[in-house]
């Protein structure tokens, strides 16, 4: 997305040379020199894009700064500004602090646990034979296009308390897998990693393959051990792919939201398994607050623009194109 | 030049954004009209069992259209639970083209539909309506806001105690007579049968706690010179609350299965044959006998703390209104008073079990239903509400009486402590935040 957002200015700049510039004291001739046509060809893309992310951006952060509830809404209440008092409310709410805590272990687990099971499950991929390799795709790729809803329900069937399969097997009847804050938050867990390990694991088998095999056979000729193949070869290699699906990872599981709320029910009992996302839609939705609501959207947008930050960061060190 | 590059972005940002955008979606001012042809659009409750409800809607319709030759209704049945309902109906509000004429909703759900601008105000148009005296006071005032009308009650629903009469024949147990021998009875069922719930309680189940805390002279709130304040953190109300968290006990209800609960699940527990007791409404006895509980039980009003005393129960039901987007305002009313009359009220019951709310078709169905009279026992021993104001929609949707119940229950705070939360999140509601 920043890449294509800056492409407008970049080519809104050049096709209006008439525009006074503040700080852009760049000579006239070198302008007219850089025609960017990439730029340009970029501009349909911008055209839907900024419109599409912009607008509602927009009216996100001017809801934060406003008293909007239902009231306001269809009631004929005039809507008040109110400066930064969503925020202040927010700041100060004791279960603000305890939601973004426990959204950030959970997201940092679940990140952590797509990663280890995508890239165990990759590597495994390029070891086994034709047969057992298109049998785990497929397993794959069932979980993959399995809707959120739909495997969060059956997960939910298979830990039933009194009726669930799980629950028979283990011959605990009657327990409750939701009860307590972590167990809750760990099968929560288990079904995002469920739903997006095999994103992980389908890229980083593409990129492991698209690794010449003459550069792996000149490791071995070199006398190195597959270890040291992997973490001195390999592992540069896959770098780029890495960054990407970290990153990924990062920003889906920051922002899931259909698994917590239909295995929690909303949030847990008393609210215990509540992520900001859920807690947002609770806010706005639920209990009408919608500038409310829109205050944790915003401060979301602004930890997962710090993170994207990060990444280009990152990019542009290592010397990738972006 | 990549900072600069950046601030042109955000330039160029803030600038489309101040041409494109202006003041956050309100609905469009869109002014209600008094069409006298068209379809009158009507949204009713998605009931668990819907089919005898839209055979008497039917009807209905069949004698408006003969009034009303012109004119088409078409009906949509909504889903009753509180969030998608919630959505449903916060969608027709805000939008006015999408909306409905008439619509059903729960009586405590008015408030804040009414602050919302969503209902029409309808006591003038309802001045004339003969049949409309038949509405009991208090159940009228349930509707009223500011001296304005602005919905009919349809049906009443009350809850009383379910019991298994053969589970307790079998133990030697009497119907409990107060709260002491409610928890003796439910001990013994769950000792002796350690698959059932010695009563099946939720800590999601709001209208089936309430009335312990009414029992025992508490409430939600206090009304002071129009303004109401929290009173659910006042002694009598935390000994209520205690009273019912009690009961979710390892030889009651244990919290590990009962803490999540809501009313639906306590009904499903019951019918299901796996519970000895539960507090449920008159309109569960379908659910009760299409499941093994069927003709194995009884009911008796819930018992209060004294022997002999009745705990308060919620006056719960639904009401019919009309929006305030309606663009056949008269057909609306027309078609609303057609629904609400004393003979589609007897057809409801009927069908859906619904009590009546007109007073002379509440005693026609008491008279000729013997099961309806523990529930009229508890009618009659007084009946109380949530707080009327806008400010309930906000503390119902932010679960503050559920959480009260499963802190305590899980044992993550204690009454005190909890009702205390819950008490400045009510109040924080009532200031208008």
């Amino acid at each position: 997305m920043p890449a294509t957002t800056t492409s407008p200015a970049r080519a809104d700049r050049d096709d209006n040379p008439g525009r006074p510039r503040a700080g852009a004291p760049a000579a006239p001739a070198r302008r007219r020199r850089r025609i960017p046509v990439p730029l340009v060809l970029l501009l349909p893309a911008a055209v839907v894009l900024i419109p599409l992310f912009g607008y509602p951006l927009y009216q996100l952060g001017l809801l934060s700064f406003l008293d909007f509830g239902q009231e306001q809404a269809s009631g004929g209440v005039p809507a008040r500004f109110v400066g930064l008092d969503n925020y202040r409310t927010l700041f100060g709410d004791r279960q603000f602090w305890d939601v973004l805590t426990q959204t950030v272990v959970f997201a940092g687990a679940c990140v952590v646990g797509t990663l280890a099971v995508g890239a165990a499950l990759a590597v495994l991929l390029t070891r086994v034979g034709k047969w057992p390799r298109l049998i785990l795709m497929f397993a794959a790729l069932g979980a993959w296009a399995a809707p959120a809803m739909t495997g969060a329900t059956v997960w939910m069937f298979l830990f039933d308390t009194n009726l669930g399969l799980v629950n028979d097997v283990l011959g605990m009847d009657g327990h409750n897998w939701m009860y307590d804050k972590w167990p809750a938050f760990a099968l929560v867990g288990a079904v995002v990693v469920w739903h997006s390990f095999p994103f992980v694991m389908i890229t980083l088998y593409a990129g492991i393959q698209a690794i010449p095999g003459s550069v792996l056979e000149a490791a071995r000729l070199d006398g190195a051990s597959t270890w040291t193949t992997f973490r001195r070869v390999m592992l540069p290699m896959l770098r780029p792919i890495l960054t990407i699906v970290v990153i990924q990872s990062v920003i889906w599981d920051f922002k899931v939201f259909t698994q917590v709320y239909v295995m929690t029910n909303g949030g847990g009992i008393a609210g215990q398994n509540l992520t900001l996302n859920v807690y947002a839609y609770q806010k706005a939705f639920a209990a009408d607050d919608y500038s409310l609501g829109s205050a944790i959207g915003v401060v979301m947008t602004l930890i997962l623009l710090a993170v994207t930050a990060v990444y280009i960061r990152a990019l542009r060190r290592s010397g990738e194109a972006l | 030049m990549k900072i600069r590059r950046w601030t042109t972005v955000a330039l160029s940002g803030a600038v489309l954004a101040a041409t494109a955008a202006c003041a956050p979606g309100t609905a469009s001012k869109k002014n209600s009209a008094d069409e006298q042809t068209g379809t009158v659009k009507v949204w009713l409750y998605d009931e668990a069992n819907r089919a005898p409800k839209e055979k008497v809607v039917a009807d209905v319709i069949a004698e408006f259209k003969a009034a009303h030759p012109k004119v088409d209704v078409q009906v949509s049945y909504i889903p009753t639970d509180a969030g998608p309902r919630a959505e449903k109906m916060k969608g027709a509000f805000n939008d006015p083209n999408s909306a409905p004429d008439v619509v059903e909703f729960g009586n405590t759900d008015l408030f804040g539909y009414a602050a919302a601008g969503g209902l029409a105000d309808i006591t003038a148009d309802l001045a004339s309506w003969t049949e409309g005296a038949d509405l009991p006071q208090d159940l009228k005032d349930t509707t009223v806001v500011n001296g304005a009308q602005f919905g009919v009650p349809w049906w009443i629903g009350l809850r009383s105690l379910y019991y298994r009469t053969d589970v307790f024949t079998e133990l030697g147990i009497k119907a409990p007579t107060s709260y002491a021998e409610l928890v003796e009875a439910a001990k013994k069922v769950r000792a002796a049968k350690p698959d059932m719930l010695g009563i099946a309680v939720g800590g999601k189940y709001t209208y089936g706690g309430l009335p312990f805390v009414w029992a025992a002279g508490g409430d939600l709130a206090a009304q002071n010179n129009g303004a109401y304040k929290a009173a659910i953190d006042s002694p009598q109300s935390q000994a209520g609350v205690k009273a019912y968290t009690d009961l979710f006990a390892k030889d009651i209800c244990p919290p590990e299965q009962c803490a999540d609960l809501t009313g639906g699940k306590t009904v499903e527990a019951f019918a299901a044959g796996k519970a000895g007791m539960a507090i449920l409404p008159n309109s569960s006895r379908s659910a009760v006998e299409a499941g093994a509980a069927k003709g194995k039980y009884a009911v008796v009003p819930l018992p209060g703390q004294t022997p002999g005393s009745i705990a308060p129960a919620f006056a719960g039901g639904n009401d019919l209104g009309v929006m305030k987007s309606s663009q056949h305002r008269t057909l609306a009313v027309d078609f609303l008073k057609v629904l609400a009359g004393k003979k589609y009220q007897l057809a409801m019951f009927d069908a859906m079990g619904n009590l009546p709310t007109l007073a002379s078709a509440r005693a026609d169905v008491v008279a000729k239903d013997p099961f309806l009279k523990p529930f009229m026992d508890t009618l009659n021993a007084g009946t109380k509400f949530v707080p009327k104001d806008a400010a309930w929609a906000k503390i119902d949707a932010q679960a503050v009486v559920p959480t009260l119940f499963q802190k305590v229950v899980t044992g993550k705070a204690d009454v005190s402590g909890a009702s205390k939360e819950a008490a400045d999140a009510m109040n924080a509601a009532f200031g208008g935040k």
